[in-house]
């Protein structure tokens, strides 16, 4: 999870370095870079012998991007996909969050409920989405449902983390200008969090997506899941591109969304140490 | 039991029990008893782990004896309490607070008035020559300007008693006697009380009224040293008096850290007296 980071961040400050052009000739190379590849996946294929419904041209990709949108309501299907993502891990956040500070607060809470929270981690999440369907139907619900519970973990282990890592001297320097406990969680130990709590915000932005589309996959008939499946059920290999493409971009919008969000609330952190949790 | 006294320690017992069964139960300090007057300076030194940092635990009110008693105004300390303040080694400072938030962190549990928290904030920050860091974040400070606004973060709550431990240590020895000075000015013209703890023999001297030197753990108190000379408030001009010497011999001979006559000089180096922290 932290390596996952720290390439983020790395990655983060290239573009930064490039977009700020003091670098023109890395940015040149890395469009070069982007051309190329392009360019090879348009011709290669075709002069290796590899048929489209295998690994269609990028032009192909193109001109089914164009088709979706103008037949078949590409935008809907992107923007069901993109507010069920959003819900799911808002809802997932909060309830990682909740979490993570009850069993924080409460040894007792923690020794009592952790097994099970455990066991859920474990458990394939993305199985229950046959279940979810079963008991509410045929709607936004259950992929919401599933999002929520892949989000949930990564943010109440961080959480909870960060609320055992509370460095106890700073606790008791308020308890000795006589903080009350709620004083205590709200001036110490829940900004204290905050670095942690972003790093687990980072991660469950990334996989809310994936709880939304295997959702989308069996049941329902909306959503850039749903049409990945109708894709791969017409052979229209190019269809299925252009879904991993948008499911991508919806990933990560909502990754540069809580990197935004955590620029803004650290940002009386030293300058690039954000990441270090 | 008179008027004058402010904080003492009555035959204090305290040990730490054992966790499991492979380590035996720890006696930090037995039998301690001292007495600080109102408006007295008392340094407290002793060998690494003879239990000083304990007895200020007990006053501040953050852990209890097992035996005795240790009263504050001549009542029982039950629990912490805003009259007594902590400054330790460690500034402490809340990274996500500017520094005069930080300064106002005590008023802020005490839910002084925004604007009244903020004025005398602001008076202190001027008095510590900190008024144009007012709004930096402690990682934009040095050592010595972060230690000056835990004092500032002390002083503003105006209490009766100042538990002091090592708060100079970290710093470089320049830094260390100008803070020295500053803090001596403050304890003379507010007429605070003061147990500090230290390791720096001739810093003891330079800011008590009295020093008291403990013996090795179970920590008890082998000695008092009254310190006969003026300019409590001015240690800068006590360390140039020519009865400092005979003080630091003194104390070094009851350390064990000298032999015979106390001609010669110390074979350990001050700084180690007290071990690794
Ligand atoms: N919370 C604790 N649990 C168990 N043992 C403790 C605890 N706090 C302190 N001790 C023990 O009590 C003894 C005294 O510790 P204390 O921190 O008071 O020493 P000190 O005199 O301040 O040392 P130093 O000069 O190194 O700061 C030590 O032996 C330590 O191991
Ligand atoms: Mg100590």
């Amino acid at each position: 999870m932290t390596s996952f980071h720290e390439f983020s961040d790395r990655v983060m400050r290239s573009i930064t370095d490039l977009a700020t052009l003091s670098r023109s000739r890395e940015l040149w190379l890395s469009i070069a870079f982007l051309i190329a590849i392009l360019a090879a996946w348009e011709w290669l294929p075709a002069t290796f012998g590899i048929p489209a419904f295998i690994l269609p041209p990028i032009s192909d990709i193109a001109h089914e991007f164009v088709r979706l949108y103008a037949r078949e309501n590409l935008w809907l299907h992107t923007g069901v996909t993109f507010a069920e993502t959003i819900v799911g891990f808002i809802f997932g956040s909060l309830l990682g969050m909740i979490t993570g500070y009850v069993l924080g607060r409460s040894r007792t809470a923690e020794i009592i409920l952790s097994p099970y929270i455990l066991m859920l981690q474990i458990a394939p999440k993305v199985a229950f989405a046959p279940l979810f369907i079963i008991w509410f139907g045929y709607n936004a619900f259950p992929k919401i449902l599933v999002a929520i519970l892949i989000v949930f973990f990564p943010i109440a282990i961080n959480v909870l983390k960060a609320m055992h890592a509370v460095d106890p001297a700073l606790v008791n320097l308020a308890r000795t200008f006589s903080a009350t406990r709620a004083q205590i969680f709200w001036k110490i130990e829940f900004p204290a969090s905050m670095p942690a709590l972003f790093a687990g915000l980072r991660i469950g932005s990334t996989l809310a997506v994936i709880g939304i589309v295997v959702g989308e996959f069996i049941g329902g008939n909306r959503g850039l899941g749903y049409l990945l499946i109708v894709g791969e059920g017409q052979g229209r290999t190019s269809m299925v591109f252009v879904s991993i493409v948008l499911l991508t971009l919806i990933g990560l919008i909502a990754y540069l969304c809580v990197l935004g969000l955590e620029r803004y609330v650290l940002h009386y952190m030293p300058e690039r140490s954000h990441a270090n949790i | 039991m008179d008027d004058a006294t402010r904080l003492e320690f009555r035959h204090v017992d305290k040990l730490f029990p054992a966790r499991n069964r492979r380590i035996t139960p720890v006696v930090a300090v037995r039998d301690v008893s001292l007495k600080v007057a109102r408006g007295e300076v008392v340094s407290l030194i002793g060998p690494s782990g003879c239990g000083k940092s304990t007895l200020l635990n007990l006053a501040a009110g953050l852990d209890r004896p097992n035996a005795g008693m240790v009263l504050v105004d001549n009542k029982p300390v039950t629990g912490p309490n805003f009259h007594v303040a902590f400054m330790l080694q460690n500034d402490l400072l809340l990274p996500w607070r500017t520094i005069l938030e930080n300064v106002n962190f005590g008023q802020e549990i005490q839910h002084t008035k925004r604007d009244v928290r903020t004025r005398r904030s602001n008076e202190l920050l001027a008095r510590y020559h900190l008024a144009e860091f007012a709004h930096h974040y402690p990682h934009q400070l040095s050592g010595g300007m972060r230690q000056r606004a835990a004092l500032a973060r002390t002083i503003v709550m105006d209490p009766d008693v100042l538990l002091l431990d090592e708060p100079f240590s970290a710093l470089d020895a320049q830094t260390k006697m100008i803070l020295q000075n500053d803090l001596a000015r403050v304890l003379a013209e507010e007429r605070k009380t003061a147990l500090f703890i230290t390791h720096d023999i001739s810093e003891g001297i330079a800011l008590s009224d009295r020093v008291l030197v403990m013996s090795r753990r179970p920590g008890t108190i082998i000695r008092e040293i009254i310190v006969d000379m003026p300019d409590r408030d001015h240690p800068f001009r006590r360390r140039s008096n020519p009865r400092m010497n005979a003080y630091v011999v003194e104390i070094l001979n009851l350390l064990g850290l000298t032999h015979g006559d106390g001609k010669d000089m110390p074979e350990v180096p001050l700084e180690e007296i007290g071990g690794a922290q």
